[in-house]
């Protein structure tokens, strides 16, 4: 009974930490209740989601995993899961994965989710694509099969030096499994009228999954909110050094956003990674985004593309950045950001010193 | 805090195109790549996971054995291995290999390091910055059945059966324990890996596979054929073995494109949209202007 429920599936990896489900986790149960309602149109049987949250304690989690586009959740509770640990975990959605056979299995691109997933899908003998940036259902011709497979699930991500945009598919094996970093898809509202069943799960582990213990965890709580700062000042390759980089974080200050940067910025040690955007990194929609001295490599922009406002500063005219860009300044960035900065200190000095006539105006 | 008998470690290393510094001449006129342009390198983090193995045999002893699965070109990466300290090197290599994915990839190297047999330490780069996947190792120690550690940052203690680690993650630090073998992907932060040593350089600089021959005998005429030139350095031990997909016993359904569940469907070149956009003159004016524009439509405060 089941099995015949649960087959058809589109899994969602549920992440957790202190009671609290991970961002990406939700995000992802959103797009596997979009992906299932677009199997539904084309097809008899609609797709169940089904999130896979495995912990100790945490029972109440899953209704928060329902009300977010879940229909059932998979309770796999036991004092040896309480962390995550690899073999543990992977032990759980390998069984269940076996017994049930899932269409799709979706997994958070967090440091635990990019340890899992390969493990299990390595054991499941089946694809999986990292750091998706899209996922879509589509159909799927194989000249030499003269085949078309229905209804696969098209992950999306750049490719080989970022100047590509590859869709991937696996036709001939299940689940058709994904990486997706946070922030890439929108969480959806929760509805705490959704209904669901939550179905606990006997937990058997083998001696051989206990080889490793965690002897201690150190969670550093982010102090970077780049996800939903509303301007990003982010810095690239084209600034010049570790002190034309706390020009950023000045511009940032005065906008009331945060600092952003390239992987290349991150790379040569200017700024640390929690502030990178991109596909390895954070994806962003803020209201306004100042890339200051990125060329704008696809990996990037495709973290940061959605913003409303982009302004590029760059010395090179030719960056890619500027092809998306709203505002483009061909500039030295040591030159561009100073003024930048002295025309809002000099409006905002102008509207305390109470020239109400001129914010009228506007 | 070191009582370890003597280790074993295989390190996996890639030979991959340099894609952190893409110049001007890689880009073609309609957008795709010269993949020939972007020089080849040794993938950084590979490196990395390199010099966490040497400092591992200088505490404890034992050997460091290095694989790389490739095309014959990268012979190169296993000589630098050789200049660094690395005792035994092997290239896989096959035209079978090709179009592998990273599962695919994953079960050619685990029965290479099966071949090669007696092992405590299995380590490579967290990930190669062609792919950025970070796949391949956790899909390696599935496959030999032993457990993994991945963003390994530091070697806190070795005896004769554990390792203990502390892994450097995003959200903080952990730190393990755990039995031997293991399967351990190393970050970027974990070291400074060592230059090549000037004097295993001079001595190892001739070392080459078979397949780089007739190359190699082009610069020296003395050697008149292959079998002469592989007898002088077979002697000096400076052939590079080469292991194709039957010497590892891998089967072939499980290699190459045929091993590989992802396929590719379509690749499309990025087409930029054209926002609607200004040119802003950096100066004092063009920048006034600009700000009283994102103020007018609140999108600064």
């Amino acid at each position: 009974m089941t099995n015949e429920t649960a087959a058809n599936a589109i899994w969602v990896f549920i992440e957790h930490t202190d009671g609290v489900i991970a961002d990406v986790s939700l995000e992802l149960t959103g797009k596997a209740r979009e992906l299932a309602d677009r199997l539904a149109a084309s097809s008899d049987r609609a797709p169940e989601v089904v999130g896979l949250l495995c912990g100790h304690d945490v029972d109440a989690l899953a209704h928060d995993v329902i009300a977010h586009g879940a229909d059932r959740v998979i309770l796999a509770d036991d004092p040896e899961l309480e962390l995550y640990r690899t073999l543990p975990y992977a032990r759980v959605a390998i069984t269940e994965a076996r017994k049930r056979g899932p269409e799709i299995f979706l997994i958070g691109g967090t440091p635990n989710g990019r340890d899992f997933a390969p493990r299990v899908a390595s054991a499941l003998r089946c694809g999986l694509t990292a750091d998706c940036t899209d996922l879509q259902i589509g159909d799927y011709y194989v000249k030499k099969e003269d085949r078309t497979y229905k209804d696969l699930l098209f992950q999306i991500r750049p490719a080989f030096g970022g100047n590509l945009i590859a869709t991937i598919v696996n036709p001939h094996t299940r689940p058709q499994m994904a990486t997706v970093r946070e922030g890439v898809m929108r969480k959806p509202a929760a509805d705490a009228s959704r209904k669901g069943v939550v179905e606990k799960i006997a937990v058997q582990l083998e001696p051989e999954d206990l080889v490793l213990e965690v002897l201690s965890r150190q969670v550093r709580k982010s102090t970077v909110k780049l996800k939903d700062a509303p301007v990003i000042v982010a810095g690239g390759a084209g600034v010049d050094g570790s002190e034309e980089f706390a020009l950023l974080r000045d511009l940032a200050n005065l906008l009331g956003g945060e600092v952003g940067a390239s992987r290349a910025a991150v790379d040569a040690g200017y700024i640390d990674r929690a502030h990178q955007v991109g596909q390895t990194g954070t994806t962003v929609r803020p209201r306004l985004y100042i890339a200051a001295g990125i060329s704008g490599a696809i990996q990037h922009r495709a973290g940061m593309d959605q913003s409303s406002k982009i302004i590029a500063i760059n010395t090179d005219p030719s960056a890619p950045m500027f092809q998306i860009a709203h505002y483009k300044i061909v500039g030295d960035v040591g030159e561009v950001l100073p003024l930048i900065i002295k025309t809002l200190r000099e409006r905002s000095m102008d509207q305390s010193d109470g020239h109400a006539g001129e914010a009228d105006e506007e | 805090m070191t009582e370890s008998r003597p280790l074993h470690s295989v390190v996996l290393v890639k030979q991959v195109p340099d894609t952190h510094n893409v110049t001007g001449d890689v880009m073609t006129k309609d957008g795709t790549m010269n993949r020939n342009a972007l020089p080849a390198i040794f993938n950084p983090e590979d490196l990395n996971a390199l010099e966490m193995a040497l400092q591992i045999k200088e505490r404890t002893g034992g050997t460091v054995t290095v694989i790389t699965m490739g095309p014959p070109k990268a012979a190169a990466i296993l000589r630098e291995s050789l200049f660094r300290g690395a005792d035994k090197v092997v290239l896989l290599t096959d035209r079978k290999f090709a179009g592998a994915d990273t599962l695919a990839t994953s079960y050619a190297l685990t029965c290479a390091i099966r071949k090669i047999g007696d092992y405590d330490l299995v380590l490579a780069g967290r990930q190669a910055i062609d792919g950025d996947t970070a796949q391949v190792g956790p899909q390696t120690a599935e496959k030999l059945g032993i457990p993994q550690i991945t963003y390994a940052e530091q070697i806190v203690e070795l005896t004769s059966t554990h390792v203990t680690v502390q892994r450097a993650l995003d959200s903080g630090s952990e730190i393990v324990r755990c039995k031997m073998p293991v399967l351990m992907t190393v970050v970027g932060s974990a070291n400074t890996p060592r230059p090549a040593n000037v004097r295993r350089q001079m001595e190892r600089k001739l070392a080459a596979t078979p397949l780089e021959y007739a190359a190699i005998r082009k610069d020296w005429p003395e050697f008149e054929t292959d079998e002469a030139l592989d007898a002088y350095l077979a002697a000096r031990d400076l052939r590079i073995p080469v292991w194709s997909a039957e010497a590892i016993g891998a089967t072939e359904g499980s290699i190459g494109l045929a091993g590989s569940p992802t396929q590719v469907h379509k690749v499309n070149f990025v087409v930029l949209e054209s926002a609607e956009s200004k040119t802003i003159t950096p100066d004092q004016e063009g920048i006034a202007a600009m700000v009283a524009e994102l103020v007018r439509e609140y999108i600064v405060g």
